[in-house]
């Protein structure tokens, strides 16, 4: 795709996330913040997973951190809430640099493990801490007011705190991926041994790594705590684990756009599933995973990076 | 003390759950590099298919054996539809093949049975069983049984029979025994349909204890890993015994430890996968595995 | 009659072309040797009669056209393979590495008595029946090739280079047991090998290869009597 065409693409899309508001009902637009929150932390998971090649199958664990983490500072502390999505994601990367020094020593499978035993352990963690997380009750929150006066509805307001934060935060990606730092990331998924003889830190990369994807994770949990208003440990089950991994195998492995793409898959086709069945969601979730690993490994922004660019030789083509 | 014994008791008796789902992972894994984590859903599957044949009148055993069947059938099937387009493929490829078995399995036993628990019977007599001054439960010392026959059938195919004399070649070299004549894979589907088989075995043991339901795997899975990774990934031996060890653990902690009780289970399988891969990765029994660069 | 024989044999990895159109034979109850450099094209030769790469061209074996079919279809026609690397079970017994090798036997008669057969001819075998096959030397582990293959009770033996890295008197032993199988079992024998001087020495039939072609070819004494030979591979 040429940068011209890009940044079109780009310019359109956030054209159209602006002006949303103004054509869709506060429940539509609650769902379209829902997908603004889940590509940031696809695009959490993907850094670490698809640019990085450590396999996560537990990073609901630092959504369900960064959510509880805004969760107990507003109830408790009456913390304002920008503090606390900030403080989410600190917290989260602290916790996933943390994860990761030991996750250093496990290769790939092992890696994949230790997330997994992570995401079915989380929800009776939060139990257990009952004193802190309300135990299975949760916590429940009100959704803040837009401020200075602004004539806009809590969930409006709260799309475009997120819409604000997902570009701010894609931006940043963009341009951690772009350069050295992003270079060294992918050389370690694709060869670490190369990579460390090339005098690469693989180690600290790594956890680094582990830790920048988990503080998008946790920020995007934040939001969500937010923007349902409502906090219980079994919304932070093993499946929600496994959702975010269908997001960024169906949106596309080590592609920034595809963040987006898997989060408005994860976002409505359960909810046009639904309708069949209270099990077909997941059953199509399978079926997709296995089904993109065959014919599209590398996701709907992979395909569609594919068809463009045939399209623009064949543009080239009959001009000559 | 009576209670300690009862305690490891009936942790063995679990334990030989999570040492059978164990020893079924590290079959695979040793024959094709996979983690298969669908392997706990497998054999929930499996136990519905028994539910199903026990409700429609099938004698208890005819079900047993007559799931055992299937189960080898489906999971030759799987192997050979699911896993092996994506056989050579990097390992992410592969675990995200798995999982999304693992959800399509769960969501269609869904489906099919709802999510509403169901009680599934034992074989075993419901009175319990006096040895000495200590009572132990007929189901637990049954499971016990049934795990380690299995266990020694299994120990005499692969020691014993040339067919599982050439599952071990095709999974140590699989260059030399195809110079050999041998299938390699179909070996590797035959691993697939035994380990669903040691998998259903498990499910049908353990489903009288925590009742039947499409999420009843989760929690023995994880269990399951860390037996397989205390004993060590690359020994068949290694994972039924770490099995044993986990199960012990788990009882010995829940029932002394009172802060962990049995609230934090979960977390106490996590905190044991990730000590033993940070301190021992290759495991008690297992193999330093050597990557060629 | 030749039992297997190539014409116009080509053989590729990917892309790259490795044998450009080959011919030879090797008579029922032969020893055929193909001789080459490193490089040469000789094991890709032997993956071929296997089919282990892709191939063109044509390769019969008593007759049959065998290209394309499966390596452990080809196995069952009785093709017996000591590889390149010897391809030692390293994990695994002696014993069972022999009995592995009568997995896809032809015919009747017990796996016990082909293993007293092969003991008979590597006694030191027998000796380490019990030991894994990564514990054995090398000379030991391309003797349990040969055995292996030979549990098959192969009509045809494919030897990869067994000279490969072994002492003088190792390899002129396992050649002199090579000779007495052709003799005494009828089994024809194609072996590939660098090591000239001995494979000349065995062979009835000889061919030269020089980067996927053949150059020279004839009776094995005709080869070693010419000059060109001598000098670049025999040192005299």
């Amino acid at each position: 795709m040429t940068p011209r065409a890009r940044a079109v693409g780009v310019a359109a899309a956030l054209a159209v996330a602006l002006v949303l508001p103004l054509f869709v009902s506060n429940f539509r637009l609650f769902q379209f913040t829902q997908v603004g929150v889940y590509a940031i932390a696809l695009l959490g998971l993907n850094v670490l997973t698809g640019y990085n090649g450590q396999i996560s199958l537990g990073h609901g664990a630092f959504y369900a951190l960064g959510a509880y983490t805004t969760a107990i500072m507003i109830d408790r502390w009456d913390v304002p809430y920008p503090l606390t999505i900030i403080a989410a994601g600190v917290l989260c990367l602290v916790a996933g640099f943390l994860f990761g020094i030991p996750a250093l020593r496990l290769e790939g499978l092992y890696l994949a493990l230790a997330t997994f035993a992570l995401a079915l352990a989380i929800p009776q963690i939060l139990k257990y801490f009952e004193h802190w997380t309300g135990g299975s009750q949760g916590i429940v929150l009100s959704k803040p007011n837009a401020p200075w006066g602004l004539k806009l509805s809590p969930d409006q307001w709260l799309y475009f705190v997120t819409l604000g934060v997902l570009v701010a935060l894609f931006v940043l990606a963009r341009n951690l991926l772009a350069g050295r730092t992003g270079r060294a990331i992918v050389a370690i998924r694709d060869n670490p041994i190369a990579a460390q003889a090339m005098g690469v830190n693989t180690a600290l990369y790594k956890s680094l790594t582990f830790g920048v994807s988990a503080a998008y994770t946790g920020v995007a949990g934040g939001l969500s705590a937010l923007v349902i208003a409502f906090v219980a440990p079994d919304a932070f089950n093993v499946f929600l684990s496994i959702t975010l991994l269908v997001g960024i195998v169906i949106g596309g492995l080590a592609s920034i756009s595809g963040a987006l793409f898997g989060a408005l898959f994860i976002q409505f086709v359960p909810n046009w599933a639904q309708d069949i069945s209270k099990a077909a969601p997941w059953a199509i979730y399978g079926v997709f995973l296995i089904l993109f690993m065959y014919v599209m490994p590398r996701g709907i922004a992979g395909a569609l990076r594919l068809a463009l660019a045939r399209a623009g030789r064949r543009g080239t083509g009959t001009r000559a | 003390m009576e209670i300690f014994f009862q305690q490891v008791v009936s942790g063995l008796a679990t334990g030989g759950i999570y040492g059978s789902v164990a020893l079924a992972l590290v079959m695979i894994y040793q024959a094709t590099d996979v983690v298969n984590y669908a392997q706990g859903e497998m054999a929930m599957f499996s136990t519905y298919i028994a539910w199903t044949l026990i409700n429609a009148g099938v004698p208890y055993w005819w079900a047993f054996f007559g799931t055992l069947v299937i189960s080898f059938v489906g999971g030759v099937l799987l192997e050979r539809v699911i896993i092996r387009p994506v056989e050579s493929a990097p390992i992410l490829t592969i675990v995200i093949v798995c999982i999304g078995l693992l959800v399509i399995l769960n969501s269609v036993a869904g489906w099919i049975y709802s999510y509403i628990q169901k009680p599934f019977p034992s074989p075993f007599p419901p009175k319990p069983i006096m040895l000495g001054t200590v009572v132990f439960g007929a189901h637990d010392l049954g499971a016990i049984g049934v795990t380690l026959v299995v266990l020694a059938l299994l120990y005499a195919f692969f020691r014993f029979t040339t067919l599982g004399l050439a599952m071990r070649a095709a999974a140590q070299n699989p260059v030399s025994s195809r110079l050999c004549g041998i299938r390699v894979g179909w070996m590797l589907a035959i691993g697939w349909g035994l380990a669903a088989m040691v998998g259903a075995v498990a499910g049908m043991m353990v489903a009288p204890i925590v009742f039947l339901d499409p999420n009843m795997m989760a929690g023995i899975l994880i269990y399951a890993f860390a037996s397989a990774t205390l004993g060590g990934f690359t020994s068949p031996g290694g994972a039924v015994v770490g099995g044993l060890i986990v199960g012990v653990i788990e009882n010995l902690v829940g029932t002394y430890v009172h802060f962990i009780g049995t609230e934090l289970k979960l977390t106490v399988a996590l905190a044991l996968i990730l000590i033993v891969l940070v301190f021992k990765p290759s495991g008690l029994f297992g193999r330093a595995t050597i990557h060629r660069v | 009659m030749a039992l297997l024989e190539a014409r116009g044999l080509q053989a590729q990895y990917g892309w790259t072309k490795v044998l450009h159109g080959i011919d030879f034979a090797v008579e029922e109850g032969g020893i055929t040797t193909i001789l080459g450099a490193n490089g040469a094209g000789k094991t890709t030769t032997l993956r071929a009669v296997c089919g282990m790469v892709r191939t063109a061209g044509e390769i019969r074996f008593a007759g049959q056209r065998i290209n394309g079919r499966a390596t452990e279809d080809l196995v069952r026609l009785g093709i017996g393979h000591a590889p390149e690397g010897r391809g030692t079970f390293v994990n695994l017994t002696v014993e069972e590495n022999l009995r592995l090798g009568a997995y896809a036997r032809r015919g009747g008669g017990s796996v016990a008595q082909d293993l007293e057969r092969v003991y008979g001819y590597f006694p030191v075998l027998a000796e380490r029946k019990k030991q894994a096959g990564g514990t054995l030397s090398g000379g030991e582990q391309q003797m349990l090739a040969v055995a292996r293959a030979l549990m098959l009770r192969p009509r045809l033996l494919l030897l990869d280079e067994p000279s490969l890295g072994l002492a003088p008197l190792v390899v002129r032993e396992i050649l002199r047991i090579v000779r007495t199988i052709n003799r005494e079992e009828r089994v024809s024998v194609l072996l590939v090998e660098q090591n000239a001087a001995v494979a000349l020495g065995l062979a009835d039939r000889a061919y030269l290869m020089e980067t996927g072609r053949v150059v020279m070819s004839g009776p094995a004494s005709e080869l070693r009597q010419n000059d060109a030979i001598r000098r670049a591979y025999l040192g005299y």
